[in-house]
């Protein structure tokens, strides 16, 4: 579980997160939306230390997210970006293999074979050994989320998996979310666009100029057009 | 470098440039009576007691050429004018009219006499050897005070195998060749400095200059005189009127005394230039002997150019080798260093980077020999390394810079360290976006290595310049230098080509964003 306590984030003075107070649940998938610049993006990065924070408090399990447990927080929250961010000079499999090798020190041959499973469960066992020039939006993003799983966290944080693909790419992309949502893998998932994840997530929570402004089912939270009165 | 590219220039954009160029055959007279003027050439480095700056009065030359300038001047109703030029490009100034005749301790030689017309000599002078005073009985030479003893011929012999400066295109340099193992220096006091220092066994050149430069020093002994040499003014071919003129004036300075006067001035008179005073058409004709036909530029000569490129090649891929790994170190302390290394590394490459690098290996080779005594060679691949150094750590910064910032992000959500993101994501990155620029660099360096003749390793542009008067020309040598450079830095040029385009394909659009 995590827990975001009271957190404050400024950047040059404008308040981004106002004592956001919100929580995880282990096994659930969360939806963070709100339209760009509400402060979701940098919530999430708040999380593994990709941003720092003024105020409050965020907690990783039983870790506090602070300068010295970083390092053990990121191996336990894996994260998928918007431009998907895999190493361009790698391969596909190389990708996926990379952080259980150099950072769990896991053999090659293990690393392998998990990163061959992994591609095969997004559906890219047949684009392995492509570099991330040679394929498309959604098969990139689909490598990253390979590549996050590889190190087996307990968490997935994606920021905008889709937002960057066009609607035959991103479908790809939420079959793949879907189905790590029904093994009850744990996520959170920001988007600006509550149609991507109103089938797959269990909670909503919407933010509007860095406050929580409504949260609960999708169904109730999302369906609307307009925020609950 | 400096030397060799001018003189190139000068040959061959003298014909597109519209530079003053010689008046007609027979004119050159004429034109020095109509302008007033007699302009002579010559370099005031190293140019005690020639021609240089008055150290009481900066800006105002003297010497015993001077002097003599000004004689030859009032005997032909003009006033002179001293020209500055680079010593080893008198000549070819002198053929493309940048002043009227040469005067400049310009030693009689087979090549020379081929390409100028010598006037009578104003200076006997004797090809003085000096050694280490410590040495003075391994070359079986007494060690009498006055030092000039032996037989000339065993001196010369004795040489054989060893270290022996001198200054390129001397009158001593050809003496040496296949003699000694010559050292080729631009200047006349560094081969001292260099003897003292062991980097040579001997030093042969002029008197005057032995005097000057070398006997002052205490550590250092005459061995011997090898043979007698002249020093003559330089007209041009075209212009034997010059050349007569000159000679009228010559004569009469030295038989009213005159010339032994100047010489007297300047403290270098002595029982040898009696001579001049009665010099005959007889005299003439033995100093500039029977020079023998140049040899043609030939197999011998393209044998020499490919060991001068050899040693362009060797310098620069050893330069090359330092700098890589030297330039990323210093990148990498920029970006990531703390606050005094950071500093540190800045101030490295500011002034690598803001100082010329001629002067570096100056510094380097000469200036750090009291305390530092590096060989030629390894000078050359020091100092081209460390200031290629301060080039390619911008190139590597740039590079790591051209790396787009969500590849650290993504490397450190997976739970890596910075220093192992570094060097598994961002820096294979960055090197692949350098590897066009250093490339680049290294076609450069390749150009540059020619620097180093200034620090005496013969590398392809001082082949040239010593092949272009030996054979009396520029064009052939010129030409195959060039060949030879171009055939080295065009496969590279492709090669840069080639991986810009394929990085240019690997770049990933969305990395963009």
């Amino acid at each position: 579980m995590i827990v975001v306590d009271k957190l404050t984030k400024r950047f040059d003075g404008r308040t981004v997160l106002d004592a956001v107070s919100v929580r995880f649940l282990r096994g659930k998938v969360t939806a963070i939306v709100g339209a760009s610049g509400c402060g979701k993006s940098t919530l999430l990065r708040c999380i593994n230390g990709l941003e720092t924070f003024d105020e409050g408090s965020i907690r990783v399990g039983d870790l506090e997210v602070q300068p010295a447990t970083l390092q053990r927080i990121r191996l336990q929250v894996g994260m998928v970006f918007q431009h998907y961010g895999l190493f361009s000079h790698m391969s596909a499999l190389a990708n996926v293999m990379e952080a259980p090798v150099h950072v769990r020190g896991l053999s090659k041959s293990d690393a392998r074979a998990r990163a061959v499973a992994l591609l095969d469960k997004v559906g890219l066992s047949h684009r392995r050994e492509a570099f991330p020039r040679e394929l498309s939006g959604g098969e990139q993003q689909r490598v990253a989320i390979a590549r996050a799983l590889a190190m087996e966290p307990a968490a997935l944080l994606l920021d905008e998996p889709t937002a960057a693909l066009d609607p035959e790419r991103k479908a790809e992309v939420v079959k793949v979310l879907d189905r790590l949502a029904e093994e009850g893998t744990t996520m959170v998932i920001v988007t600006h666009e509550p149609a991507v994840v109103r089938g797959i997530a269990d909670v909503a929570i919407v933010l509007k100029n860095g406050v929580v402004v409504a949260q609960g089912a999708p169904a109730d939270v999302l369906a609307e057009p307009s925020p609950p009165h | 470098m400096l030397v060799a590219w001018t003189a190139l220039a000068a040959i061959f954009l003298s014909f597109a440039t519209g530079c003053p160029s010689p008046t007609p055959a027979g004119k050159g007279l004429e034109r020095i009576r109509a302008a007033g003027v007699l302009r002579w050439g010559g370099d005031t480095q190293g140019g005690e007691p020639y021609v240089y700056d008055d150290p009481a009065r900066p800006g105002h030359l003297i010497g015993f050429e001077v002097d003599l300038a000004a004689a030859i001047a009032r005997e032909l109703g003009v006033r002179s004018e001293f020209v500055q030029n680079d010593w080893s490009n008198l000549v070819p100034s002198l053929e493309r009219g940048t002043f009227d005749i040469v005067m400049n301790g310009l030693e009689v030689t087979d090549a020379r006499a081929g390409r100028v017309l010598f006037t009578r000599p104003y200076y006997v002078f004797a090809e003085r050897l000096m050694v280490r005073a410590a040495d003075i009985p391994s070359f079986g030479g007494a060690s009498g005070a006055s030092g000039a003893s032996g037989d000339p011929i065993a001196l010369l012999a004795s040489l054989k195998g060893h270290k022996v400066g001198t200054l390129s295109n001397s009158l001593a340099f050809e003496m040496l060749r296949g003699s000694a193992d010559t050292v080729i220096y631009e200047g006349v006091e560094e081969p001292y400095t260099d003897l003292q220092r062991g980097r040579t066994d001997a030093v042969l050149l002029d008197d005057i200059i032995a005097t000057r430069y070398g006997v002052p020093k205490p550590d250092l002994a005459v061995l011997g005189d090898l043979r007698d040499g002249y020093y003559a003014i330089a007209a041009r071919p075209a212009e034997p009127e010059v050349k007569a003129a000159i000679d009228e004036a010559l004569g009469r300075i030295a038989a009213s005394g005159e010339l032994h006067r100047i010489l007297d001035g300047s403290h270098i008179w002595n029982a040898r230039q009696e001579r001049l005073a009665t010099w005959s058409a007889a005299d003439q004709a033995q100093m500039l002997g029977q020079p023998p036909p140049p040899p043609v530029f030939g197999r011998a000569h393209v044998v020499l150019f490919l060991k001068g490129a050899a040693v362009t090649l060797f310098v620069s891929v050893l330069a090359m080798a330092l700098a890589i790994p030297l330039g990323l170190l210093l990148s990498l302390v920029r970006m990531y260093g703390g606050g005094p290394a950071r500093f540190l590394a800045g101030v490295y490459v500011e002034i690598y980077r803001g100082t010329p690098v001629l002067l570096q290996l100056y510094l380097l080779y000469y200036g750090l020999a009291p305390v530092l005594k590096l060989g030629a060679l390894t000078a050359a691949i020091i100092g081209l390394g460390m200031n290629y150094a301060a080039y390619e750590a911008e190139v590597y910064r740039a590079g790591m810079q051209a790396v787009p910032k969500t590849q650290m992000e993504a490397a450190l959500a997976l739970g890596m360290t910075r220093s192992l993101a570094l060097r598994r994501v961002v820096l294979p990155q960055a090197i692949r976006h350098a590897i066009p620029n250093v490339t680049n660099d290294f076609i450069a360096l390749l150009k540059d290595s020619s620097l180093v003749s200034v620090i005496t390793v013969v590398e392809l542009t001082k082949q040239m310049t010593i092949s272009a008067v030996d054979v009396r020309t520029w064009v052939g040598p010129g030409l195959t230098c060039a060949a030879l450079y171009f055939a080295m830095s065009y496969p590279l040029g492709i090669l840069a080509r080639r991986l810009e385009r394929k990085l240019e394909g690997e770049r990933n659009p969305e990395d963009a964003a």
